[in-house]
């Protein structure tokens, strides 16, 4: 049986850009950008940085991709990992203070609402970075390297993982993290991801996110 | 020996990890532990064995997840009735002399509850109970409830257990890093909750090595009545050549539970990573260490899913706005289900500094039993101060009791034996600080030593029920000084005496003392003051009354209750300066430099909520309140929303000036007639069943009203049937549904499908993140609309040609 990691992060810096492109701002705006101090101020302190993840060994029989916790036909999960030999799976999440303070907003500003929803998203993507920039920085210290992470419901990766994935890593035991009946992980800024392992140490080129997405029009892309 | 008499003398040990020792025996990863009591019963007895021969008093059966959750009925009983067995078996098989006891280990669930997670509270204590009840039927000693890291689903499976056994209950939460659980509680708060429940023991296990829990288990010496579990981790896992190994080591690990059972820990064990030889070593370590009794501890204090709030020293302030005595406005939203009116007072309340937040939704027109519980929910979904559940009806104290994520506050119990026999047995039963008013059969007395009479027997009839005097709080009942003039100084000399001739707190509704009087603020404050100096320990009040403020902030920085006076000079810098106060309302001159109609216009386009709201109640003194709607907000609305589609006002922007929006709506409500409603037509909305996403379906919302639409929100995760019986009970022209995710796209279809047939007339509007054209065309909607101001604008063309 494998063992499962817990490991925090103290404060990570906020990106500003990221959590106005999150609100749907597109441009410079003095009132929005007081509203995002304030929101800032708010939350400030109330956010964890919380992850507990599990390495495992990945084999392929034939159409079917074993993940060590998990069997898998995904197409783009195969391709993606078709160097590697490991995964690191991990669950990530910063905790239900974000969700309190959405769901208070909710009741009395949409507009905060929607600012701590943007931020919750930035806090989270920032924590799966950190995490991610860890994993690389441990692998790449032994001559080894890593491939960036995906998730289930990216792409063809089933979103039905996510019941093994939290089965396996005792998402709810080791971070508070717990899935619902459809597939939803509460609390709301959370993430579950996979890390690929591979021996040799090439520098991995491939573009992730907004890069090799083809919905061109969608309106939180990154100017590329 | 009754374990509940033995932990009064003795330190209990409990035993070390299963999970660790099934691992090394060949548990493989996914499969189900609880199991093992069937197809591995020796091993598990072994285990058993293993742990009382090392000199543990209790083990914790191998049932951690067993409920009905992840077994059926039958396999749970039979997974149940075994691992009971193979503990006993165990003691049979154990040479060791000392005293044992098999303890039915339950732990969480894995699910979260509502409001943050889709796990009704009922249904949890309904799983737990299942648990329990096999629990009782196959001989447990005691019940062991542990590793809970959420306040709400440990009072669920204490609440399961004190209804379907008589078994000692243990409790035990797990604890971060930061010294509080997963969703936000810290020890203080779990302890005023769990003990008011009646846990037997509370404490902490798993997550940390004992140094890491040090702090917390201290906090618990501190607070707790009854004794402290420690059973923490043996440090933190590694993984070295392949073998997973445990930085703590049974040495040290004795060693640092040793020193708090010196401090008066008085039951101890091991959780993950800790063996038989960790449990012999604390045994080995601690057997002669002087026990230490728990002595009782005198604190009153309530407390919500995160913090407790005592009555000590500084006086507590109870915020009495969410109460529709003399509140037009309030009854309405009563009467309309409006529980976001309910909510904003707390919120805004909470803001204005006070501790606890009075509930009373008590209306002859309303189902006050139904409207308490959803108040009581939704408020403790959006602020985390103790409530204090304020109503006569009985059934309703119970529902919203039950339902209540804490340590509430019971407002009220009185003198009258058909009173105390009513609520007494609710406060035994969910715990609570209970407000006690000095009145009975025969009514208010005139003279203070008669009311600290009727105080007395309130206290020796709660003492039946084994209720504290800490967990009574007095309100010994501000009278109306207008009506008899010594009203105020009784009251006064009741709440001297309560406080120093019985050892109590008190609470008083200071208002009262004002009716009739003109500029009551003077009294009020006045009499608050005296009331302070008396000793009252809290106060109902008006936290949006300045004067108030004033004397409880002086009186706290005069008491030496603020450091530094820092509280009060916060409050006296925020307080209006007279020469700025007033803002201009006459002058249009920023307006016409911004291009706007006017100043009302400006501050709605602006998002400047305070001035809306202001500038609009100085234009109702001359303008038709229709014609303000009409002239100013819609187009000062018009002019942001055309921004927006135009990309030049973004998202955040919109939303502020909608808000800015709504302020000025609440003062135009105010004056128009209540049967007189400038609603366009109906609007249904939700987002679909399996989804829980609803910031968008707000946004929708908010901006829909603004327009002038009556919506209806049904919230969120919303069966199709549910939204077309509103549809059609409203006979509503039109219905908007939202979804989040492409797993619930099929529930939209379903419920596009479903209006289609049983509302012919009804046009369905959808949208959300996975939503497109495509999408909405292949589903059947009506309309697609890629943001809230294209919903509004369809909405607008429906409505034109109604």
């Amino acid at each position: 049986m494998s063992i499962v990691f817990t490991e925090t992060f103290g404060f990570l810096p906020y990106d500003r850009g990221e959590i106005l492109r999150y609100s749907g701002t597109r441009g410079q705006s003095d009132d929005i950008d007081a509203l995002l101090d304030e929101c800032l101020e708010e939350i400030d302190g109330k956010t964890a940085n919380r992850v507990c993840y599990s390495e495992f060994e990945i084999s392929q029989y034939g159409a079917t991709l074993d993940l060590g916790f998990a069997k898998t036909n995904s197409l783009l999960l195969k391709k993606h990992l078709s160097d590697c030999d490991r995964i690191v799976v991990f669950a990530a999440t910063i905790g239900i203070e974000t969700d309190r303070l959405i769901a208070k907003y909710s009741r009395v500003s949409p507009a905060r609402a929607l600012m701590f929803q943007a931020i919750g998203a930035e806090r989270i993507e920032a924590l799966c970075n950190a995490f991610d920039d860890t994993v690389k920085n441990r692998y790449v210290a032994k001559g080894e390297r890593t491939v960036p992470r995906v998730s289930p419901g990216y792409g063809d990766i089933e979103l039905e993982m996510q019941r093994k994935i939290f089965s396996v890593l005792d998402c709810p035991r080791k971070i508070g993290l717990s899935l619902n009946d459809s597939l939803l992980m509460s609390p709301s800024k959370s993430v579950t991801a996979i890390i690929g392992v591979s021996q040799g140490n090439e520098i991995c080129t491939e573009k992730t996110g907004c890069a090799v997405c083809g919905y061109a029009n969608c309106e939180y892309r990154r100017d590329l | 020996m009754k374990i509940t008499e033995y932990i009064k003398n003795n330190i209990l040990y409990l035993d070390g990890s299963m999970g660790t020792l099934l691992q090394a025996r060949g548990l493989k990863a996914g499969e189900l532990p609880e199991r093992w009591n069937i197809t591995h019963a020796d091993e598990i007895c072994d285990i058993h064995r293993s742990y009382f021969d090392a000199g543990s008093n209790v083990v914790n059966t191998n049932t951690f997840g067993a409920n009905t959750l992840k077994f059926s009925l039958s396999e749970l009983e039979e997974i149940v009735k075994a691992a009971i067995e193979n503990a006993r078996t165990a003691i049979a098989q154990s040479s060791a002399v000392q005293e044992k006891w098999v303890a039915l280990d339950i732990g969480p669930t894995g699910r979260m509850l509502a409001p943050y997670g889709d796990f009704d509270f009922e249904d949890a204590v309904d799983v737990f109970a299942e648990t329990v009840k096999l629990g009782v039927k196959y001989g447990a000693d005691l019940i062991f409830i542990e590793t809970m890291n959420d306040s709400y689903e440990t009072k669920a499976a204490l609440l399961a257990a004190k209804e379907n056994s008589d078994l000692p209950v243990f409790v035990s939460n797990a604890y971060g890093e930061d010294g509080k659980l997963m969703t936000g509680a810290d020890p203080a708060a779990m302890i005023a909750m769990l003990e008011g429940m009646g846990a037997d023991a509370v404490g902490m296990n798993c997550s940390l090595g004992p140094k890491a829990l040090c702090e917390v288990a201290k906090k618990y010496l501190e607070y707790a009545s009854v004794p402290v579990i420690l059973k923490p981790n043996a440090g933190l896992p590694y993984v070295e050549n392949g073998r997973t190994l445990y930085d703590v080591q049974p040495q040290e690990f004795s060693q640092d539970v040793s020193e708090l059972i010196r401090c008066g820990v008085g039951i101890v064990g091991g959780c993950c990573g800790t063996t038989p030889e960790y449990i012999s070593a604390v045994v080995e370590k601690s057997h002669n260490i002087e026990f230490k009794p728990v002595l009782p501890k005198n604190f009153t204090c309530v407390s919500s899913y995160t913090k407790a709030v005592f009555f000590e020293e500084k006086p507590v302030l109870i915020g009495e706005r969410i109460n529709p005595t003399g509140k037009k406005r309030f009854k309405e939203a009563l009467i309309a289900n409006d529980i976001d009116y309910i909510l904003k007072e707390g919120i805004a309340q909470q803001e204005s500094g006070v501790d606890i937040l009075d509930v009373n939704v008590g209306l002859p027109e309303i189902d006050e039993e139904q409207m308490l519980k959803s108040a009581v929910c939704e408020l403790q979904a959006v602020s985390d101060l103790p409530l204090q559940i304020d109503t006569s009806d009985i059934k309703a104290m119970e529902t919203a009791l039950r339902r209540y994520n804490g340590k509430a506050m019971i407002n009220s119990v009185n003198g009258k034996q058909e009173s105390m026999d009513a609520v007494f047995p609710l406060a035994k039963k969910y715990g609570g600080i209970v407000v006690a008013l000095t009145l009975d059969e025969s009514g208010i007395p005139t003279k203070a030593q008669d009311r600290v009479e009727i105080a007395r027997k309130i206290l020796s009839e709660a003492s039946k029920y084994g209720i504290d005097k800490k967990n009574i709080v007095f309100d010994p009942l501000a009278l109306t000084v207008s009506a008899d003039n010594s009203a105020a100084k009784e009251t006064l000399l009741a709440v001297w005496a309560i406080k120093n001739e019985l050892g109590c707190h008190t609470s008083l509704g200071v208002s009262n003392v004002s009716f009739g009087l003109p500029q009551r603020d003077i009294i009020n404050s006045t009499f608050f003051a005296l009331a302070l100096s008396n000793g009252l320990s809290a106060a109902i009040m008006n936290p949006y009354s300045a004067e108030m403020l004033k004397v409880y902030y002086a009186f706290c920085a005069l008491n030496s209750l603020d450091d530094n006076c820092a509280q009060y000079i916060d409050f006296a810098q925020k307080l209006p300066k007279p020469e700025l106060a007033a803002v201009s309302v006459s002058s249009n001159s920023i307006a016409e430099n911004s291009g706007y109609k006017s100043e009302l216009q400006r501050a709605v386009a602006k998002g400047l909520k305070e001035q809306a709201a202001q500038l609009t109640d100085s234009l109702l003194q001359t303008t038709e309140p229709l014609r303000i709607v009409q002239e100013e907000i819609i187009p000062a609305l018009d002019i942001v929303g055309i921004g927006f589609e135009n990309k030049t006002v973004y998202l955040p922007q919109l939303l502020m000036s909608a808000e800015a929006a709504k302020f000025a709506f609440e003062q135009i409500k105010k004056s128009l007639p209540s049967d007189k409603s400038a609603d366009k037509c109906s609007f249904v909305i939700a987002t679909v069943k399996g989804d829980i996403h609803d910031i968008g379906k707000n946004i929708v919302k908010l901006l829909l009203e603004n327009y002038g639409f009556d919506v209806v929100d049904l919230g969120r995760d919303v069966d199709p049937v549910v939204v077309v019986d509103k549809v059609v009970e409203l006979k509503a022209p039109l219905a908007g549904l939202s979804a989040l995710m492409t797993t619930t796209v099929p529930a939209m279809e379903e419920t596009v499908r479903l209006l289609h047939e049983k509302a012919p007339w009804c046009k369905v509007v959808v949208g959300g993140a996975v939503l497109n054209q495509e999408y909405a065309d292949a589903i059947g909607a009506d309309k697609y609309a890629k943001d809230a101001m294209e919903t509004v604008r369809y909405a607008d063309k429906i409505y034109n040609v109604l």
